[in-house]
């Protein structure tokens, strides 16, 4: 093993002095408490509500904290008035009070030192880790301009942080979320629409009479109002159709399951398309009135029968059929998913531009129980001197790909890594809210990239693997305990929520809007910061939004009117989409001038050696990404992932369930612990399945470290997508090992 | 007055929201719980059937675990609720061992605890917690003897079971199937 500069330090290596200061539930509860003592006292009890937005996840539900006389949070609970959560939260959100008691928590900043050669953590004040921080990047900027600080991050304490980085002029900023999730969906239906799907989806679910679910498995994520919504169009008796290799929670909930063979789905929608136009089912005045190319569509999809399609995902011609008729027959109230993390084979635009398609043959984008056309209401820009305007940023360094409309995580990663061929040299980074050793693909890349740094700075509420290789780490507090800025979200209607503290920060912990200003001061930007609190900011633009910070507390969100027009199309009215033609474009010129296939072709995708099996990986219903692990309430429900495997496969290598294994990809990558297997008839026998976001490295996580494989680390390769430089992630193959590969070494 | 339960099987996910929010309201300490998620596969690939429902106490008519208690803290209210009262409880775990449910535990306070269907809740007129936050508002609650409540309109309407009906303990938990 190659020792690195940057030594990952595990977070407890130098004392940490001050013992958690919690108060067991045990406590909370009382010694000789008995039930109906309890009834009275929980009748006769007055709890204080503040209004906050969910933090746990990227939903963002508006809810109220609930705290005690004493000041402690007892519960969170969804606010009825938001359309996000319509006054249920999911686990996560419920079990949001787990991140603010979790006793592993960042508690103090730490700077990176050595002691008797080995590095390691010492405590340090803000103030002088905050000095540390804005000289090192000063003396950045100085000698290579702003451009070289690098900024990943991700959820609300980015808005501040994005605010620092244009104030002292770097534009140098990326998130997981658009390369490593949703990126492809977003360029394949704005390609077609002319617009984003955007978080959340205008999915029409509840008036929805046939929704197809295409790898997105609802119910496991739990994008709240979806899947609320998906519940709705259960008891209103929607045709269901998913389309998975794996029987997911949704496909138990369908009407029609489609086992397809991994990798194939454009195959599947070819067909599909290829039915509704053979068979005259598509929306025919939808097609002439709004969309571009269908003779071309028609054309190109002549060739892919259901037969050809049968080959390939081994689906059965007249399931196909009688699936594309249950869609037409649904139509227009039907929907095609965009699904949400869809990076997966490095064809993925092209992907989401079938799915798009399909939509638009159904006729369902812009009608009742298909897609709506969303809106929001513009938060008033808090006043500042305009941003500086830097010579390059995230776009320059993700140039190779001409339709990226965000910046590439991965390729900042690139960029970072000296060469003398790079134009764009970043040095430093400052990662916020995103362990990226788990968010981003390809760790080989990733270790030489942060050895490579001059600095790099980590801000989030927990140590997470990330932290360890920070040189400054600072203690974010958790949403609980602090001001944001105001949700504005997209939706039927537009609607706003505020998140105010409910209690203190615990600890030595600050909220990133602090933060941000103090670096901002320290970077001779001070005049971008104009507020001691962040509270006179949201006041501000709450004032000339037609409410107040008073009103606000007392109500938590607040709905306004539609003045976009009608939330579906107006049949009378010409409507023009957003794209270059004003029509839905079935054949992409753009796509075409670009040298892309203008409209989307199935691509065989390479597939598992003998032994070897896909690995497919997921979300549970309980967890987010790898940030809860840790948390004593979520972790209490699922505290390590599983190996799904088939009973065939358990039987040919003679697995059980509960029997602990390791696993070896292709590039001989050996997962750093193992995990233990779970044989079930729920997954096809050439993949293998976990949850995404176990396996910690972080000692300090008391109850995450160790448990279960992270599945990131066994994703060496990366099928990238050429049009938005998406990471296909879901091409890695992965062998079983039933003898522990590390017994004779220490992790 | 008769209260139930009634959870609607093809509508749960199985996200245990049910639970933590039980958790939370009832000061259920970290690593005990009152409800919980039973999931049941059969079949074979690509043939399956997958069932997810979230179990707790029955409340039961014929509650084994009211007539086993030597103290009397097990005791059942007129409305149907079976209860502990803590400090008459000894702790001698007899009422664990006797439901067929496993739906009490050892409170590491020393007494038993369980399920309440939050009664505490109810005479707030709140529904239980569980009810309240589950976000496929696939649980309802409400009075078997009121002919015209959702619960009871449900069991008219729709396919259902309960669960162990052979243990004879008539519960008061239902699932739509
Ligand atoms: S979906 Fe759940 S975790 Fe996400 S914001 Fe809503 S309540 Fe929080
Ligand atoms: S909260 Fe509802 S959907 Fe989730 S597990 Fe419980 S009963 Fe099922
Ligand atoms: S009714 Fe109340 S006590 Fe019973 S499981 Fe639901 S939340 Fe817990």
């Amino acid at each position: 093993m190659t020792t690195s500069r940057r030594k990952f330090i595990k977070i407890s290596a130098l004392g940490l002095g001050g013992v958690a200061a919690t108060t067991s539930a045990l406590n909370m509860f009382g010694s000789n408490s008995y039930i109906d003592e309890l009834v009275k006292e929980n009748v006769a009890k007055k709890f204080k509500r503040t209004p906050t937005y969910c933090e746990v996840c990227f939903w963002k539900c508006a809810a109220w904290t609930y705290t005690d006389e004493k000041g402690a949070v007892k519960k969170i609970i969804g606010n009825d008035n938001d359309p996000h959560c319509f006054g249920r939260l999911c686990p996560r959100g419920t079990g949001g009070v787990g991140m603010y008691n979790d006793e592993d928590r960042l508690k103090t900043p730490l700077i990176r030192t050595t002691v008797n050669g080995e590095e390691t953590f010492r405590e340090a004040s803000w103030e002088e880790a905050l000095d540390l921080i804005a000289s090192k990047f000063n003396g950045i900027k100085e000698k290579y301009g702003a451009e070289s600080l690098g900024l990943i991050k991700h959820g609300a304490p980015g808005a501040h942080l994005e605010h620092l980085y244009k104030a002292i002029g770097s534009d140098t900023i990326a998130e997981p979320a658009y390369a490593q999730c949703r990126g492809p969906r977003e360029t394949g239906f704005a390609l077609t629409f002319g617009s984003w799907v955007g978080s959340p989806e205008p999915t029409d679910i509840r008036d929805t009479k046939c929704l197809v679910l295409i790898g997105s498995h609802i119910g496991e994520n739990m994008h709240n109002s979806q899947v609320q919504e998906m519940s709705d169009a259960i008891d209103n008796g929607a045709t269901i159709i998913t389309v998975d290799p794996r029987f997911s929670t949704a496909a138990s909930k369908s009407t029609h399951w489609l086992a397809i063979k991994p990798a194939t789905d454009i195959a599947l929608m070819l067909a599909w398309m290829h039915v509704l136009i053979e068979e005259n089912l598509y929306d025919k005045e939808y097609v002439k009135k709004y969309a571009l190319g269908f003779k071309e569509l028609k054309e190109h999809v002549s060739q892919y029968t259901p037969e050809w399609a049968y080959g390939i995902t081994t689906i059965e011609p007249e399931e196909i059929r009688k699936t594309a008729r249950a869609m037409a027959h649904a139509a227009p109230s039907v929907i095609v998913h965009p699904g949400r993390h869809v990076t997966w084979y490095g064809d993925d635009t092209q992907r989401a531009r079938a799915m798009a398609s399909l939509n638009a043959l159904l006729g369902s984008w812009g009608r009742r129980g298909g897609f709506y056309f969303k809106e929001s209401i513009k938060v008033p820009k808090y006043p500042h001197p305009a941003y500086p305007h830097p010579k390059w940023g995230w776009h320059e360094i993700g140039a190779q790909y001409p339709l990226a409309q965000m910046g590439i995580t991965t390729e900042v990663v690139k960029a970072s890594i000296p060469n003398p061929e790079n134009k764009y040299p970043v040095k430093a980074w400052l990662v916020a809210g995103t362990n990226i050793t788990k968010s981003i693909p390809n760790q080989k890349l990733l270790k030489e990239a942060i050895d490579a740094l001059e600095f790099m700075v980590v801000i989030d509420t927990m140590p997470m693997d990330v932290t360890g290789y920070a040189d400054v780490v600072l203690p974010e507090c958790t949403y609980l305990e602090r001001y944001d800025g105001i949700r504005s979200a997209t939706n039927r209607e537009p609607s706003i929520a505020v998140r105010v503290p409910a209690v203190p920060p615990k600890y030595d912990s600050k909220p990133t809007w602090w933060i941000a200003k103090q670096l901002g001061e320290r970077m001779g930007v001070g005049e971008f910061f104009n507020y001691d609190d962040f509270e006179e900011v949201i006041e501000w633009q709450l004032q000339k939004m037609g409410t107040s910070l008073d009103e606000m507390k007392k109500i938590g969100v607040k709905n306004y009117p539609r003045t976009s027009g009608p939330l579906f199309l107006n049949e009378d009215e010409t409507y023009n989409f957003p794209t270059q033609s004003g029509k839905i474009e079935l054949y992409s010129q753009e796509l075409k001038d670009l040298g892309f296939d203008p409209m989307p072709k199935y691509t065989k995708h390479p597939e598992p050696e003998q032994g070897f099996y896909r690995l497919n990986y997921g979300r549970a219903p309980m967890h987010t990404f790898s940030r809860t692990a840790n948390n004593p309430n979520l972790n209490d429900l699922k505290s390590e992932n599983n190996l799904w495997v088939n009973p065939k496969v358990a039987r040919i290598i003679g697995l059980k369930t509960g029997q602990e294994v390791w696993l070896k990809n292709q590039d001989d990558i050996i997962s750093s612990f193992g995990i233990k297997v779970r044989v079930t008839e729920r997954i096809r026998w050439d993949s293998v399945y976990m949850v995404h976001g176990f396996g910690h490295k972080e000692k300090q996580l008391s109850r995450a470290y160790g448990k279960g494989i992270n599945d990131t680390e066994l994703i060496s390769k990366i099928a990238v997508d050429p049009i938005m430089g998406g990471t296909g992630m879901r091409g890695n193959f992965v062998t079983i090992l039933t003898e522990n590969p590390h017994k004779n070494t220490e992790i | 007055m008769r209260y139930a339960m009634v959870i609607d099987t093809l509508k749960c996910v199985g996200c245990s929201d049910c639970v933590v929010a039980c958790q939370t309201e009832n000061d259920v300490p970290i690593g005990y719980c009152r409800d919980w998620i039973t999931e049941t596969v059969n079949g074979a690939y690509p043939s399956i059937e997958l069932e997810l429902k979230s179990e707790r106490c029955n409340h039961c008519e014929n509650a084994p675990c009211v007539r086993c208690c030597p103290t009397g803290a097990s005791h059942q209210l007129n409305n149907g609720i079976v209860l502990v009262t803590g400090d008459e409880c000894i702790g001698c775990g007899a009422c664990i061992e006797s439901c067929p449910y496993d739906a009490r535990y050892q409170h590491p306070d020393g007494y038993v605890d369980k399920c309440t269907f939050c009664h505490h809740r109810l005479e707030k007129g709140q529904l239980p917690a569980c009810v309240s936050v589950c976000p496929t508002k696939c649980m309802y609650f409400g009075d078997l003897d009121n002919p015209n409540s959702e619960v009871s309109e449900l069991l008219k309407k729709r396919k259902y079971k309960t669960l162990a009906p052979e243990a004879g303990t008539k519960p008061h938990v239902y699932y739509l199937i």
